[in-house]
């Protein structure tokens, strides 16, 4: 094999002799002159290109003698795209590397939630679903029976397969019903909270002396544990594997989610605290992801803080994915695992360390155009839907969506919110028919294709309906994931593998890199209309009963 | 409303026989072009959906080939009474070589899409999906490629056999290997060659004129006679002879008989550009298919590397044949390859069906410059026919799997060498 490096010295040469050679045939035929001309004109250019393309060569294998870091820093004689035309790096950046992401999309919808906490609505009942940690045994041991008074902090249940992970109730009151679903399986379990809540009384261990398995141990029986995510598979984590690093994405991208700068603010100590736990449970770092895309700084809560790396993002959506992030601060290898929280859990397990009480409380968005005044609330984990919706929504027929529309799961009035759930989105169903609607679409509606005129209106906020617009097709188009997913991933061709049971491409091409969340935009903006996230499942639960 | 209603009423009839089950495919594929369905996102996936889908991404590359249609069209007539030396100006006798075009152009439009369509229909009845858009483009795509006189059955024989075994054989829209449109003309070149190649094919009528026949006209030229005389315009003539020094030859076969030279006696530069001279219907003016060519690269239809990457290929291949120089053909200046024959138009709406070409951005790069290259050098070094494009195409259509699959290898060993 001929590396790079050779053969860019070997490549002038070549030209070199190439363009000599052409000149000479071209004078003994005496064509016409303008061919000679435009023969000379691409030699010279071509010797001039391979020039440059060699002292940049030599200018970056300086650069990593020196051992400077190549990946974030810029040192090629010719300019990044993105640093001649993407946008200038913000002023809060400072002098710290910046990931510019170009890849992306960012879907505008109309009902973004005004930074305000409703304070006038209360949820009354909460519950805890089993069947929202991967990994869990689908009917746990249970340790409280319907009546018993549970303090918040209390385990409800605990897995069968491993005893020591135990589920905690956010909420202090009484257990109401435990809810059934298929095959006897554990649903929910719901409690109706007290009006002040009760938490239960914790053995902290001491920080400065407890080991690694102390505190972990604590984290299981405390239910802390149920709140950590751990990757690639987006399961509960094996409490005897130390995850390589730790990362936390600051903030969301996806369409309409809620600012996080409300969430955390006044939480400074809290979150690190629970940093300072989390540095003691890996054997690397705890990442963390800050916006560089938004017009003011993130809160000093989350850019102050110590003993964690700071790592700045800015693109569009989905640039505020942890899976996104990871990719590009350190990927996953095929046998690391690595864990993953959002700010909220962050907040939860500092609160635990820093004032021994298991705070669930949640600050949740409500968004959506058939929300009346989009707001936040602040409730505890698990909320009742109905409840926080009481009077909020504009029409009884709409979808009703935990999370964002992209990735959130749909639900009634009358279920409860999941682990993670801070976002609750509404908008209108789209059940009905259009007519030539695939070729003059009568209401605007967003897309990233370039055949409506939505790049001309980058501000315009959407109104859309949960209509499919159009039917299931084969893959058609190519290229349209790729334009979307900034990972170096070729993601059609993984769902490709993936359908065809091919194990050793799926894990070739990243899959385990991957999550749901990370291929939501690529399936909103599909041509065929695949169900990408499915399809995504399918693979990850192949390759985790693989092992 | 009373037609969604008719038409909801068949989709949920359960036909029993295979014809009931054909109609309602078939009424199936009408509801849906009229009205976009109401199904909405499930549980489980995204919740709102791009405003694309295939039927409007397949209508982009048809409205991209309106022009080069209606050009065509008009250019069928033009050519014909070019030949016996009636008509000169390209607007002279606008009427008769509109109509004439038409009456060329309708019967391989209809039996082209009768034949394609049916078979469609048929494969999605008997394997319970709905009919997929892909023929909407290659429906067009076939009736432009194809020289105005040819034989109707053997049209449709050639557009059964891509749609048969290019196309559903390999599971449908989406999974062929080759672009069906290109089989169908392959089909015709190598079966019936006398056909699709030579000079006496590519003007309508030419074949009779040419042997002392004189033209014939049919009854649909009648009806149109009685209606012109009626509004006293010129009519339809019987007889005719070819005019002095009009052979036939496209500008193709010219640059392979005499280079350049021999090109620019017949044809000015200019004609070969606006596109008044014989050829297949869609392919001859020039920049009515840059139109479409910019249309579908802008609206991110057609891959721009594909379209950059061939039209770089080609130069790089016709400066190194203008080297070489050894046949007149190979001295044609590299930049005027563009002005005769099929490049343009292969390169826009061939190369770049996004089935049969690569996948990845890496592989978009080879493949189009690949093109490029195979197409100058089958244009100018086959001996037997002077034009490479359709066969080059082809040839990449068949190793574009390949190409992408050296693409995810190196992927892969990226990823294996991080761990």
């Amino acid at each position: 094999m001929i590396s790079k490096r050779k053969l860019l010295r070997i490549f002038p040469v070549v030209t070199l002799v190439l363009a000599a050679e052409i000149l000479l045939a071209q004078s003994s035929i005496s064509g016409s002159n303008i061919t000679t001309y435009s023969l000379i004109a691409v030699g010279l250019l071509i010797v001039g290109f391979a020039v440059l393309a060699l002292s940049d060569n030599l200018l970056q294998i300086e650069a990593q003698k020196m051992g400077s870091d190549t990946s974030q820093n810029n040192f090629s004689i010719f300019p990044k795209l993105s640093e001649v035309f993407g946008s200038a790096k913000p002023d809060f950046v400072g002098q710290a590397g910046m990931h510019r992401l170009s890849k992306g999309h960012d879907i505008k919808l109309v009902g973004k939630a005004e930074p305000i906490i409703d304070e006038s609505i209360k949820a009354k009942t909460f519950a805890v679903k089993p069947t929202n940690f991967r990994g869990l045994s689908p009917i746990p041991r249970m340790l409280v029976a319907v009546g018993d008074e549970v303090k918040a902090g209390d385990a409800l249940f605990e897995d069968k397969k491993d005893n020591r992970v135990k589920y905690a109730s956010p909420v202090s009151g009484e257990v109401i019903e435990v809810k059934r679903g298929a095959k006897r399986a554990i649903a929910e379990v719901i409690i109706l909270a007290d009006r002040e809540i009760q938490y239960a009384e914790q053995q902290l261990p001491d920080l400065s002396t407890a080991t690694r398995e102390d505190i972990v141990n604590f984290m299981l029986s405390s239910g802390t544990w149920s709140l950590l995510n751990q990757r690639p598979y987006d399961v509960l984590p094996d409490p005897e594997i130390i995850p390589e690093n730790i990362f936390i994405s600051t903030f969301d991208t996806a369409p309409l989610a809620p600012d996080t700068s409300l969430i955390v603010d006044g939480k400074g100590a809290s979150i690190q605290k629970a940093i300072d736990v989390l540095s003691k449970l890996t054997s690397g770092k705890v990442h963390l992801g800050l916006n560089a895309s938004a017009a003011t700084a993130p809160s000093d809560a989350l850019t102050g803080l110590t003993g964690a790396e700071l790592h700045w993002f800015n693109g569009k959506h989905p640039a505020g994915n942890v899976g996104v992030q990871i990719h590009h601060i350190d990927p996953i290898g095929s046998t690391e695992k690595v864990w993953t929280l959002n700010v909220q859990d962050l907040v939860t397990i500092g609160d635990l360390f820093l004032e021994g009480r298991f705070n669930m409380e949640r600050i949740v968005a409500l968004t959506g155009s058939e929300i009346e005044n989009p707001c936040y609330v602040k409730t505890f984990q698990g909320a009742n839907v109905g409840d926080l919706l009481k009077g909020k929504l504009k029409e009884s027929k709409s979808r009703i969506i935990a999370g964002n529309v992209l990735t959130g799961s749909k639900l009634t009035e009358s279920d409860f919110l999941n682990i993670h759930d801070n976002h609750i989105t509404a908008i209108p169903e789209g059940d009905d028919y259009e007519l030539f609607g695939w070729l003059l679409p009568i209401t605007p509606r967003p897309s990233v294709s370039g055949t409506y005129p939505n790049f001309l209106f980058r501000n315009h906020e959407f109104e859309p309906t949960t209509n499919t617009h159009g039917e299931k097709r084969a893959f058609v188009m190519t290229g349209q994931y790729e334009k979307l997913l900034p990972m170096d991933i070729h993601l059609q061709q993984l769902m490709k593998a993936i359908l065809a049971n091919d194990y050793e491409r799926m894990e070739g091409l990243g899959l385990n890199e991957l999550s749901e969340e990370d291929v939501a935009l690529c399936e909103f903006a599909c041509t065929s209309k695949m169900p990408l996230q499915k399809i995504l499942r399918q693979g990850l639960e192949m390759m985790r009963e693989q092992g | 409303m009373g037609l969604i209603d008719f038409f909801e009423k068949i989709e949920h009839s359960e036909p029993k026989s295979t014809l009931g089950k054909v109609g309602r495919t078939a009424a199936d594929a009408v509801f849906t072009f009229l009205y976009s369905p109401k199904s909405t996102t499930r549980a489980g996936g995204v919740h709102i959906r791009d405003g694309i889908d295939l039927k409007r991404t397949m209508f982009q590359v048809m409205i991209a080939l309106q022009l080069c249609l209606i050009f065509g069209t008009y250019n069928i007539g033009h050519q014909h009474f070019t030949a016996m030396g009636q008509y000169a100006g390209f607007v002279e006798g606008f009427h008769l070589k509109l109509v004439h075009g038409l009456i060329k152009i309708l019967p391989i439009f209809l039996v082209v899409h009768g034949v394609g369509l049916g078979i469609e229909i048929l494969f999605a009845a008997k394997k319970g999906h709905a009919v997929e858009e892909g023929f909407l483009v290659s429906g067009p795509l076939i009736t432009l490629i194809m020289p105005p006189d040819i034989p109707l059955w053997m049209l449709a024989v050639a557009v059964a056999f891509a749609v048969i075994i290019g196309k559903e054989a390999f599971g449908g829209t989406g999974m062929n290997i080759w672009n069906v449109a290109l089989l169908a003309r392959v089909f015709v070149f190598f079966a019936y060659p006398t056909t699709i190649s030579g000079d006496n094919v590519w003007v309508s009528g030419f074949d009779k004129i040419a042997t002392g026949v004189g033209t014939e006209y049919g009854w649909g030229h009648s009806l149109f006679n009685y209606l012109f005389g009626w509004m006293d315009l010129d009519q339809f003539a019987v007889g005719g002879a070819v005019v002095d020094g009009f052979t036939g030859a496209t500008p193709l076969a010219l640059a392979s008989q005499g280079g350049w030279d021999a090109v620019t006696s017949v044809y000015s530069t200019s004609q070969m550009w606006w596109g008044a001279i014989p050829g297949s219907i869609g392919e001859t003016c020039k920049p009515l298919i840059i139109i479409g060519m910019l249309f579908l690269m802008f609206r991110g239809i057609a891959s721009w590397r594909i379209i950059v990457g061939a039209l770089l290929g080609s130069a790089i291949m016709g400066l190194l044949m203008n080297a070489w120089g050894a046949t007149p053909f190979m001295t044609i200046p590299w930049y005027y390859h563009a002005w005769i024959g099929s490049m343009l138009f292969a390169i826009a709406f061939m190369a770049t069906d996004p089935v049969t070409a690569t996948a990845t951005n890496t592989g978009k790069w080879i493949y189009g410059i690949l093109i490029g290259f195979f197409g100058i050098i089958i244009r100018v070094l086959n001996p037997a026919y002077p034009e490479g494009w359709m066969l080059a195409i082809l040839f990449l259509n068949t190793f574009s799997a390949l190409i992408d699959h050296y693409v995810f290898e190196s992927n892969m060993k990226k990823r294996l060498k991080r761990a």
